[in-house]
């Protein structure tokens, strides 16, 4: 059935944060919608809807995408984190605290976003350099703080889980 | 986004025969950067996306130094700026890659799709045509070949007929002494689209002191990328040094035809035209000699 065209709603399943899920969606819903209106997670933001600032940044399958320029029948068979993946309003990610303790947000509409896309970067480079950093965000924008704190945070944290502070 | 119908057929076969069925109202999905992008924001006509990125073909790399390189159309930026051997093979390939977007559009957009677009400035063309790269295409027919250079024909369009699909794109084999660069002038410092690019690839000769051959793509200065072969040929058999760099430049500044729109005059481009080609090509120097 590789050729089988899917018109109307598809039933979807994928790992989302985690645990196995499934959903209905019709082809032409983004994967931020599904995440949004069909399974409530309203973490991802969207911001420009068209890839240009990462308020809707998500993982897929190991790396960063904007969740707007997936289809969620893309989704089929992969798994997904999104900032509600990262911690729990009773246990934050040290990411999440380093973002509160060093005032990195105001609206907070990039934060989601900024999380998501940094914790990749620390995972994958636990040293990263101001340049790298900035380099890593540049596909998230933020009108509200500028970067100077959101950058800081990172390099707080990622000196924390070197255990350097 | 007006509804739409989707599919991802597992066999190139399958995906000819889809598209073939519904012509020019099905597109090709790879990465969805600039597809998903233009069906919701300028509604354009397509009713059958097919999903690419299960067909094994169009995510594979094959790599070996005695055939060369072919590159799945739908291999994503992060997987070949991730893979070490592309790498140290194709370099130039690599800073096209690491340019296309931020992080998480190179999580999906692939090298097959930017061809695709064909945009005037898509940045891994240049890069492409540099290479001496060939597009392959199945379709209805069969397979055919074509460079990269004659792939595409103005903005957004390209010699893909309806029920094509590009499979892959094989960048010839590298031999010793040889080097590729791809730079580009943006106005912010990462993520914006090229005012100008250049691609350039060399081969030097054993002592690394003078060109055997060179090839240079341009981007953003024509309705579609620019294969500037009189300013590759003037450095066969040039001693390397900035006379002959001078003069390629100068001719790949005569190649361009750019226009004024708002990332820059058509002056200032052809000015980049000249000073990114001698740039791109003492990285590629630099390269053939390390
Ligand atoms: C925020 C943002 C920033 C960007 N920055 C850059 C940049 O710096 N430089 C740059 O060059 N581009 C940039 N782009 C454009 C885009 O990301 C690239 O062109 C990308 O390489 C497209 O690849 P894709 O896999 O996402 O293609 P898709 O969107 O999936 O496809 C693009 C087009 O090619 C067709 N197509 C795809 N694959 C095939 C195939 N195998 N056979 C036949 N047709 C096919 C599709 O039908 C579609 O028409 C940017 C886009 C966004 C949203
Ligand atoms: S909402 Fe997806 S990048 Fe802006
Ligand atoms: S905190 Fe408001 S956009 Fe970043």
């Amino acid at each position: 059935m590789s050729q089988s065209l899917i018109s109307g709603r598809a039933a979807v399943s994928a790992t989302v944060n985690g645990e196995e899920t499934s959903f209905l969606c019709e082809p032409r819903e983004s994967l931020l919608e599904v995440l949004r209106d069909r399974l409530g997670l309203t973490g991802a933001k969207e911001g420009c809807n068209n890839g240009n600032c990462g308020a809707c940044t998500v993982m897929m399958d190991g790396r960063l995408v904007n969740s707007c320029c997936v289809l969620g029948v893309e989704a089929e068979g992969s798994s997904v984190t999104t900032v509600e993946g990262l911690g729990s309003p009773a246990g934050l990610s040290p990411l999440q605290q380093a973002f509160l303790q060093g005032a990195a947000l105001q609206c907070g509409i990039c934060t989601p976003g900024f999380l998501v896309a940094a914790q990749a970067l620390l995972e994958k480079n636990p040293n990263p350099t101001e340049h790298e950093i900035r380099f890593w965000l540049a596909g998230n924008l933020c009108r509200c703080t500028g970067y100077d704190k959101i950058v800081r945070s990172v390099q707080a944290t990622a000196a924390q889980l070197r255990g350097e502070a | 986004m007006r509804a739409i119908q989707y599919a991802a057929p597992t066999s190139v076969a399958d995906a000819v025969a889809l598209l073939q069925q519904f012509g020019s109202r099905a597109r090709v999905l790879a990465g969805g950067t600039d597809l998903i992008v233009q069906m919701r924001e300028y509604a354009c006509e397509v009713d059958v996306v097919v999903d690419a990125k299960k067909i094994p073909d169009l995510s594979r790399i094959e790599l070996s130094a005695e055939a060369g390189l072919t590159l799945g159309a739908a291999v994503p930026c992060y997987q070949i700026y991730g893979h070490a051997e592309i790498s140290a093979a194709y370099p130039g390939l690599t800073d096209s890659a690491s340019i296309i977007g931020g992080t998480a559009i190179q999580g999906r957009a692939s090298i097959g799709g930017n061809l695709c677009n064909s945009g005037p400035a898509a940045d891994s063309i240049p890069t492409l045509i540099a290479y001496g790269a060939v597009a392959n295409i199945a379709g209805p027919g069969g397979l055919r070949q074509t460079p990269v250079e004659a792939f595409c024909t103005a903005p957004g369009r390209n010699v893909l007929q309806p029920g094509e699909i590009l499979v892959s794109i094989h960048l010839p084999a590298q031999k010793a002494r040889s080097g590729a660069r791809y730079l580009r002038f943006i106005p912010r410092n990462e993520m914006d689209i090229a005012e100008v690019g250049v691609g350039a690839w060399v081969q030097l000769d054993a002592a690394g002191s003078h060109i055997e051959a060179a090839r240079i793509g341009l981007g953003a200065v024509g309705p579609t990328p620019i294969f500037a072969s009189a300013a590759g040929e003037s450095l066969a058999g040039k001693a390397v040094g900035s006379e002959a760099l001078a003069e390629a430049s100068a001719l790949a500044e005569a190649a361009a035809s750019p226009i004024t729109d708002m990332r820059g005059t058509a002056e200032h481009r052809r000015h980049l035209v000249g000073v990114l080609t001698r740039r791109a090509l003492t990285g590629a120097i630099e390269r053939a000699r390390a």
